[in-house]
């Protein structure tokens, strides 16, 4: 009987103590100290919100650069049963969980890199992202674009291959990580360029 | 190469760094010596009550009856978290197997996700819910180490000290501290942590994006200290917002085995004799180094069906993210399948054949390569106890450990948990597929198919929660089995363990002579490595065979299915 009253009270204390008192006060304190990580990194241009610095979004026009495949679907606005593409939708995070041997993951690299040229493409360019949100490209994946938004552009190569170079991050603290690129960033980038 | 090595090599290193002086503070606040929070320590264990020592039997039902209470306010608010505040997006309740399945899952430390956070949990069902049960799983797990150590320890003893007192200690002193100071440096590298459900903004070429929003930080920092590894979001540590950086990518790690390392050192400690933690912590870092080795190797060689079109000298980046590379998604997925964490930060399904082999094996090994907070250090226990049983075996002497005879009630104990896999795994995957749950269940055909299905009670039984997310568990039966196993692979070790504990706390230790077989040393350390080793390879490499071993044999003779 004892031990049943304790599981109960302490059940209900570590409810309120871990489960509302420690996330508020942490919530309160992104509020107020940290408001711009804590509502989502959002970046914008004049007075709009144009995305999330952390967030991958759609880019499937000529003039800039995209992003990786992405693997997020939505609920088919048709019939609410099913589900169709759509890339980088942020309230749904997913990959596609297609194993090594899959047929279709065999078939879709191979379409991807055809769509891009002869030969093999950079990784990250012909594979989905884990959470259909990544926000970056390698640095050979956003360079292996240069020629299709120069033209797009109406710009030099040389000028486009240089913005690239510029917005390429190195590894977080020289160690961590790897060097890439944020498209959306590169992008604002390349709007303020060459508009 | 090169500077994936020295990824590799800087977290090993801190690692160590960290665990050595964390595991003397854990011991110090387990004996009682640290006391900065005594006044708030005094009201809750006065609240509930009962302060007596217990014996085993009374420690494993005040678990047992702690975690079936936590179960049920869990199981009520996923139930009816439409009825309950805090809900921005409007969910509905979760169905009744799923509620089942999802509040099993906390409980246990497993943290296995058939649902998928952001478009199906209310924000009050994952702070007052998810939140709750991370801390209070975890704490229940670091009590039963405890409680083990000091039966090991004891001399002609009843008691193992008192479960609620561990548990509010294990809270208040490690977890808490831990969590907060977490919390605060993921909210500064730009996790969110806001009660708005989302955002909606124009993207640049004009479309809408709605951006998932909600308390981030605070769960994703105890998510990972507590090796719970539920995520805020369908996928998990690889969505941005839940690991923005390789920075948080790095302390995430740090904190997934932080404690279950540290608790050798405890161990060590609490025995009074700290060679015996190294020892442990040795072995676990051994079997770490080999699965990372052999992970990296599969993973660098990359998928030789894409070696046409994408260039293999990134490796294999389908479902891996840019910003950690390949090194940081190996790493992870090793450390979250030895520990069983089970948080993914690349899409372990889309692993090749050998790197996802090897992140069932080491769940299918019984997560003890540091494993869960406290019950790794358990698991490894029984270990050690089955290796000096067989050593005894070879040299035709009664086996001691800490200078205590271990005879057949302990052996039988701990024999019986070498079942507990194999039932959860080979028995209940069977059961699935004869009953045709799994074919309709497995996303992809093939070998794959049968290595989603072994992956996903794998995960179950071993507590770990990471998945080989093709396959759709979230169905009443594997829902309703999953949690069967997961129940299985969390009791069926703690309680027998805890009943080692008591039976080793009434003996006497002997004093060490010319003929005691030492346990801290490289010989022993050997043994116990290969004990493990064949223990996983015997009940497992015959499932292994049909599902990765012959995948890899497949794709290297180009076949796709």
């Amino acid at each position: 009987m004892s031990q049943l009253r304790a599981a109960l009270v302490l059940s209900v204390l570590f409810t309120l103590l871990t489960g509302l008192a420690y996330p508020l006060a942490i919530t309160g304190i992104g509020q107020v100290l940290l408001p711009h990580q804590a509502n989502g990194s959002l970046v914008r241009r004049g007075e709009a919100v144009v995305g999330s610095a952390l967030i991958g979004q759609n880019f499937a026009l000529d003039r800039y650069f995209q992003g990786r495949p992405s693997a997020t679907s939505a609920v088919d606005p048709a019939d609410t049963t099913k589900a169709i593409d759509a890339p980088y939708n942020a309230a749904n995070s997913t990959g596609s969980n297609l194993g090594p041997s899959s047929k279709v993951l065999a078939g879709a690299v191979e379409a991807r890199a055809k769509a891009l040229g002869e030969g093999p493409q950079p990784a990250d360019l012909v594979t989905a992202s884990a959470s259909g949100l990544d926000p970056h490209l390698s640095p050979a994946g956003a360079l292996a674009q240069v020629a299709r938004v120069a033209k797009a552009r109406g710009k030099p190569e040389a000028e486009i291959r240089a913005l690239v170079e510029r917005q390429v991050e190195g590894r977080d603290l020289g160690i961590l990580g790897q060097p890439r690129v944020n498209v959306l960033a590169l992008n604002l980038a390349l709007d303020a360029l060459a508009p | 190469m090169q500077a994936d090595l020295l990824q590799a090599g800087l977290y090993a290193l801190m690692l160590l760094a960290l665990a050595v002086p964390l595991g003397w503070f854990m011991a110090r606040v387990f004996t009682g010596e640290v006391r900065f929070l005594a006044p708030l320590e005094h009201v809750i264990l006065g609240a509930a009550g009962d302060r007596r020592e217990q014996g085993w039997k009374a420690y494993a039902s005040s678990l047992l009856l702690f975690n079936a209470a936590g179960f049920s306010l869990l199981f009520g608010i996923l139930l009816f978290q439409h009825r309950l505040p805090i809900n921005p997006q409007g969910f509905d309740g979760l169905s009744w197997h799923l509620a089942i399945n999802t509040a099993i899952s906390f409980v246990t430390n497993t943290n296995w996700q058939s649902y998928g956070g952001e478009t199906t949990l209310s924000h009050f069902s994952q702070m007052a819910g998810l939140t709750t049960q991370n801390f209070l799983s975890a704490a229940s797990g670091m009590a039963v180490a405890v409680a083990v150590a000091r039966g090991f320890a004891a001399r002609q003893a009843k008691h193992l000290g008192n479960f609620w007192t561990d548990m509010t200690r294990a809270t208040l002193y490690i977890l808490l501290p831990g969590a907060i100071t977490l919390a605060i440096l993921f909210l500064a590298l730009g996790m969110p942590q806001t009660l708005f459900a989302s955002v909606d903004v124009t993207t640049l070429e004009g479309g809408k994006q709605t951006l998932s929003l909600g308390p981030v930080a605070s769960q994703i920092a105890i998510k990972q200290l507590g090796t719970n590894g539920g995520g805020f979001f369908n996928v998990n540590s690889a969505h941005p917002f839940e690991n923005p950086t390789a920075i948080t990518n790095f302390l995430s790690m740090l904190a997934i085995l932080a404690i279950p390392a540290a608790f050798t050192f405890t161990y060590g400690r609490m025995v009074n004799d700290p060679r015996q933690g190294r020892a442990l912590f040795v072995a676990m870092g051994l079997l770490l180094v080999a699965a990372f080795a052999a992970m990296y190797a599969a993973e660098r060689f990359g998928n030789p069906l894409h070696a046409a079109y994408a260039d293999p000298a990134a490796g294999n980046m389908e479902g891996k993210e840019v910003r950690f590379g390949l090194v940081n998604s190996v790493l992870w997925a090793v450390t979250t399948t030895a520990a069983s964490n089970g948080s993914v930060n690349a899409m372990h399904d889309s692993l090749t054949p050998l790197g996802g082999l090897i992140a069932m094996l080491n769940i299918q090994l019984g997560e003890i390569v540091y494993g869960g907070v406290g019950v790794g250090l358990t698991g490894m226990l029984l270990f050690v106890i089955i290796t000096v049983f067989l050593a005894g075996l070879m040299v035709g002497r009664t086996p001691e450990y800490l200078g205590k005879k271990i005879e057949a009630r302990e052996v039988k104990l701990a024999a019986l948990t070498l079942l507990v896999m194999p039932i959860g795994v080979l028995v209940f995957g069977a059961l699935a597929i004869a009953t045709g749950t799994a074919q309709s269940s497995v996303q992809d055909a093939g070998p794959h198919g049968l290595s989603e299905l072994i992956y996903a009670y794998s995960s179950a039984t071993g507590n770990n929660g990471s998945a080989f997310a093709g396959f759709t568990a979230n169905t009443a039966f594997h829902n309703t089995m999953l949690g069967l196993a997961m129940l299985l692979g969390r009791f069926g070790y703690i309680i027998p363990i805890l009943a080692i504990a008591g039976s080793l706390a009434a003996k006497t230790p002997a004093a060490a002579t010319a003929g005691t077989f030492p346990t801290h040393g490289p010989v022993f350390v050997t043994l116990l490595i290969l004990t493990i080793l064949i223990v996983g390879a015997l009940t497992f490499l015959p499932v292994l065979a049909l599902g990765p071993i012959a995948e890899h044999v497949s794709v290297l003779f180009g076949r796709t299915f």
